[in-house]
């Protein structure tokens, strides 16, 4: 078993550098890399389309944005978008949905991927390994649509369940509709979509972990249970920290089709979140210009996280994203 | 019996084995189970749904009534063309530009690489907002065509970085020879890179294909004719509207409407495709992907 540590590593080839590329004329080098310039062009022309010139287009959160006039014609109005973004209890009322469904994922969705990968790790038999991972990997390709429509099918007010009670003369449940448990209603939505598709980089970790510790362990007399705490967490903890970074950097981005499909079932009271805010502000009611500062102020505000984060984790001792 | 355990690991306990399966087989379950309603009662007679008062775990008869009658309404049938041309002209596009974008990108000695490199890797940080991209699209005058679908989302730094780790992992000495055979770029993209790179460009295809598919905001947003809606928006109008706001048919004694079977079966249409791909998908997955990832 230990002749796999003991080999040599391989070194990757020395990288073989073309001696005078340096320095060969510029005309020179634009003449032999051309091929390579017009290969890169197409995405280079949508990505500055569709990602660069709108980040620049964000400035309409500064203006009293009328689209028949422009971006050159419509007035700058300073911070007058924002005022009025927090004089809005709608959109207060959106941040503190959007909070709560947060913080109920991370709570409840955040611990479950972990779970089932140290639970599918353990499972002896490739075969029986395999399978579980292609069934609980498949709901993830799946359209939020369609996972609504299943759930819609199964827990709605004419699904499965409901008509299970009715001929079992038991009341039926408006789960789909209840406005009070409708945050838990998305979180259990989420689990089943991405649950298992999130083992994957869980299992990864595992799989870095150096076997002999868990052989040292087992002959120092750890039992299942020691092992898990004192070997497999400790290794998964980087991992860990990394991916609870990243979602608090998401912290403001909950699930926006899974929300829009199912918003009008419960009403905006409970199910407006910033990025629905956002969509019927802007798309909807051509309030360009506030809906944009609300995007723009969500952008600010989850890079703040992240970097937030980041810091905390550095302070405990974890590498977080970034080195420092 | 197949099993990799290791020698110096004794056997559990048999509680702690049945725990573990049984967890394992509920988690199965729940994944599995709506599936199976679905395409069950889509497959279900009518008397049988009736009988069984709505739903189907095992058709005793099969019939494809419910499908007949999809595949004859002109609207959903539309759609599944639209949306399978939409995937179809979109994966080859994207794929297209992901390719060439990765292949371009590759050398790193070539001109203005740390530059256009940077440029791409810089939109894997910062995402635009909603609003000004839709006004960008509607600016080219992409409203209410099928390119507002494709474009926008057509070029992800995220799968060129995984191509391109894939071709920056084929060996120095083939580029070299075609070189020396007199091969140009583009010769060499054709017989060198993309025959030495065909998983990683499935799998990367599949998954742009899955997200074309999938796509349900982009033709809220950017299309108001509904005759031009794909699948995922019509599937909605049909199922999701449909039950949605009425929650007084849970009433007893309330006759099973003869949607039933036929909502289940555009449910489990849209499915279809996404089940069909699903093998290909995970025989290649985590290991290309991660691969593909880090090496970037």
């Amino acid at each position: 078993m230990a002749v796999n540590q003991t080999l040599p590593r391989v070194n990757p080839p020395p990288e073989n550098k073309l001696p005078a590329s340096r320095k060969m004329p510029f005309l020179a080098r634009l003449w032999r890399d051309s091929p390579l310039l017009v290969m890169v062009a197409p995405a280079v022309i949508i990505l500055l389309l569709f990602t660069y010139v709108p980040l620049l287009g964000t400035v309409i959160a500064f203006m009293d944005y009328v689209p028949f006039l422009g971006f050159t014609g419509s007035e700058w109005v300073g911070w007058d978008n924002f005022t009025s973004l927090f004089a809005d209890s709608a959109f207060w009322n959106a941040l503190w949905n959007t909070a709560q469904i947060t913080f109920l994922q991370i709570v409840l969705f955040f611990p479950v991927p972990i779970l089932l990968a140290v639970l599918l790790n353990t499972i002896a038999m490739p075969m029986a390994k395999r399978f579980v991972q292609s069934v609980i990997y498949l709901p993830h390709f799946l359209s939020w649509v369609i996972i609504v429509a299943l759930f819609q099918q199964i827990l709605g007010g004419d699904g499965v369940l409901n008509r299970f009670l009715i001929t079992h003369e038991m009341t039926p449940l408006q789960i789909m509709t209840n406005p009070d448990t409708f945050k838990l209603l998305l979180t259990t939505q989420a689990v089943w979509k991405d649950a298992g598709w999130g083992t994957i980089i869980f299992l990864a970790a595992i799989a870095a972990i150096n076997p002999g510790l868990y052989e040292a362990a087992t002959i120092d007399g750890a039992g299942a249970w020691q092992r898990f705490w004192h070997v497999t967490l400790p290794g998964m903890r980087p991992i860990i920290v990394l991916m609870l970074i990243l979602r608090l950097g998401d912290a403001l981005t909950v699930g926006f089709e899974q929300i829009l499909l199912q918003r009008d079932a419960v009403g905006p009271g409970a199910a407006e979140v910033l990025d629905t805010f956002t969509y019927f502000n802007g798309v909807v009611d051509g309030s360009w210009g506030t809906a944009t500062a609300a995007g723009l102020l969500k952008g600010v505000v989850s890079l703040l996280l992240v970097l937030a984060a980041n810091k905390l984790a550095h302070r405990l001792g974890e590498e977080g994203v970034y080195r420092r | 019996m197949n099993s990799t355990r290791p020698v110096w690991l004794g056997r559990p306990r048999p509680v702690a084995v049945a725990l573990k399966a049984l967890a394992l087989v509920l988690t199965c379950a729940v994944v599995i189970f709506p599936f199976l309603v679905v395409i069950s009662t889509s497959l279900a007679t009518k008397q049988q749904i009736d009988a069984n008062g709505g739903y189907v775990i095992w058709p005793t008869r099969i019939s494809f009534e419910a499908y007949k009658q999809i595949f004859n309404g002109t609207q959903v049938s539309r759609s599944i063309v639209i949306s399978v041309g939409v995937t179809a002209v979109g994966t080859a596009f994207s794929l297209l530009c992901t390719v060439l974008a990765a292949y371009g990108l590759s050398r790193r000695q070539s001109l203005f690489h740390r530059g256009l490199l940077s440029f791409v890797l810089f939109t894997l940080l910062f995402a635009p907002g909603m609003i000004p991209v839709y006004l960008m699209v509607k600016q080219l005058g992409m409203l209410n065509t099928y390119w507002s679908l494709i474009i926008p989302t057509a070029v992800s730094a995220f799968n060129i970085v995984i191509v391109r780790g894939f071709i920056q992992a084929i060996p120095r000495e083939l580029f070299d020879a075609a070189r020396m055979d007199g091969a140009g770029e583009w010769r060499i993209l054709r017989s060198v890179v993309l025959p030495n790179s065909k998983a990683v460009v499935a799998v990367v295809g599949l998954f742009i294909a899955v997200g074309y598919w999938n796509n349900y905001f982009g033709p809220l947003l950017y299309l108001n004719d509904t005759e031009m809606w794909p699948l995922q928006l019509v599937m909605r109008t049909f199922v999701l509207d449909n039950t949605v706001t009425s929650n007084a048919q849970a009433i007893p004694g309330y006759v099973a409407p003869p949607a039933q079977s036929v909502q289940m079966a555009l449910v489990a249409i849209a499915t279809l495709p996404i089940l069909c791909v699903y093998p290909f998908l995970t025989k290649h997955m985590s290991k290309g992907m991660l691969t593909g990832a880090i090496k970037g």
